[in-house]
């Protein structure tokens, strides 16, 4: 087999039926801001942390809105809570806290 | 003329295109996927069917690739396109033909835009004056080339030389045709039958014989994406993009496949290639993977040009399989033969994928 240096990504096909977001639910009651984020992932560009470890807070969002959260859960235990990503991110979002409230509502 | 029920409906998905005088304005990237394709398409307009095509050495690329890549602001393209309609105008045209999607979807974004904001369009001419003191007048009919094909497709098809018949069976080949998402689906009503009915390429189809097959993922990407593609760390994305359409293709055994994109046919083929290294899977038959054309090639095969001259010898997947099916006649000693009878070199056979 060649390494082409990229490869076939395996489709991330999302059961709407099956899907359970009751904590994703619970996490916007407290921290509405989520609900804002456009997935730009300046906050992830900007991560020191991102730079060594498997931390980004795009893909936690995402996984988080799409009730995945053991794909990337445990990534957010790299955060430093610098607060870099809170200064970039253009949609005004307390990042830093809502990283506080996603260790909270899913128990971290 | 009165049109009524359905046929009303679909008068409505139809577009005007010019009967003669246009301007041409080849594609960069087609210049090097398949460079024979608008050299097809221009002695078939030119010889074959008599028409008045006017192209100058002057014009550049539109700027597209750039574009959608984030590479140059907006203004800077509208620029360039100002400079290719001031070209069309001082030429004394007023239809303007592009050969790229790429291409017709960004004059159209830049046409509507001028039309709703007329500032910006004002802004251009000032900006083009001062940068080559150049002045345009607006296209009357914006047309692509496959628009062309598809308006004089009946008159290809009675001088046509071989139809996409299976010579043995009598059986209309089965074709996937595969539509640039430029075309359809930025400005539905610029392209023949909307982004729902995309009559096209469809059309050329049932007029040169051949069957069009319907399958679920028809008008999904072909994974070029531009960024998706552009950037490697992306380019995963591209190929699995062509994959999920591959996949929904296979069980209804398509013969060919043709589109009218710079890159569909470009990255349809290729990336055949390297799924196949990758997965060892393959989708024609007998290990051969499903041929991809462009609708030059197709319109040059249909009146019987020589297929080394429609250079299908670029191409990664094997179109001898195909040639064979229809009866058209080939020379495999001349394959990669170039121009004056000169030996070009003769590419390496992949593992996976079978290749003539």
């Amino acid at each position: 087999m060649i390494d082409f240096g990229f490869a076939l990504t395996p489709s991330a096909t999302l059961q709407i039926d099956n899907l359970d977001n009751k904590l994703f639910e619970q996490l916007r009651n407290i921290e509405p801001d989520v609900a804002k984020c456009m997935a730009c992932g300046s906050c992830t560009a900007s991560c020191s942390a991102g730079n060594y470890t498997e931390l980004n807070l795009r893909k936690v969002i995402l996984s988080l809105q799409r009730g995945r959260e053991q794909d990337t859960l445990n990534s957010l235990k790299s955060c430093m809570l610098c607060g870099k990503c809170n200064i970039v991110c253009p949609r005004g979002i307390n990042t830093r806290h809502l990283i506080l409230s996603i260790c909270k509502v899913y128990n971290i | 003329m009165i049109f009524q029920g359905k046929q009303k409906i679909w008068s409505d998905y139809q577009k005007d295109i010019p009967d003669d005088h246009y301007f041409y304005v080849r594609s960069c990237i087609r210049q090097n996927f398949f460079p024979a394709s608008e050299q097809t398409f221009l002695d078939i307009v030119h010889n074959r069917l008599g028409k008045d095509f006017y192209e100058t050495p002057h014009h550049t690329t539109c700027g597209g690739i750039a574009y959608h890549g984030e590479a140059i602001p907006q203004e800077t393209v509208m620029t360039i396109i100002a400079r290719q309609f001031a070209l069309m105008t001082e030429s004394g045209y007023e239809n303007y033909v592009c050969s790229c999607i790429t291409s017709f979807g960004l004059y159209t974004e830049t046409m509507d835009d001028w039309r709703n904001f007329p500032e910006l369009e004002a802004k251009i001419r000032e900006d083009l004056w001062k940068a080559c003191r150049r002045e345009f007048k607006v296209p009357k009919y914006l047309a692509h080339a496959s628009d062309v094909i598809y308006k004089f497709r009946n008159e290809i098809a009675e001088r046509a030389k071989f139809r996409l018949v299976n010579k043995e069976t009598g059986e209309p080949l089965r074709v996937v045709e595969h539509i640039g998402c430029h075309y359809s689906k930025m400005f539905p009503s610029k392209g023949i039958g909307g982004a729902e009915y995309p009559y096209v390429l469809a059309g050329m189809i049932e007029s040169w014989g051949g069957e069009v097959i319907d399958y679920p993922e028809r008008r999904h990407c072909c994974g070029f994406g531009f960024r998706q593609y552009l950037v490697k760390a992306n380019r995963g994305y591209s190929i699995s993009n062509t994959y999920k359409k591959f996949e929904s293709m296979e069980p209804y055994k398509p013969d060919m496949i043709i589109t009218n994109c710079p890159g569909c046919p470009f990255f349809m083929d290729r990336w055949q290639y390297v799924i196949a290294e990758q997965t060892g899977k393959t989708y024609g038959e007998n290990g051969y993977g499903i041929p991809v054309f462009t609708y030059e090639e197709v319109a040059g095969l249909v009146l019987g040009y020589n297929p080394w001259d429609l250079g299908l010898q670029i191409h990664q997947v094997a179109v001898e399989p195909l040639l064979d099916k229809i009866g058209i006649p080939y020379d495999k000693a001349d394959k990669y033969k170039g121009k004056n009878g000169k030996l070009l070199r003769v590419p390496e056979y992949p593992m996976n994928i079978k290749c003539c």
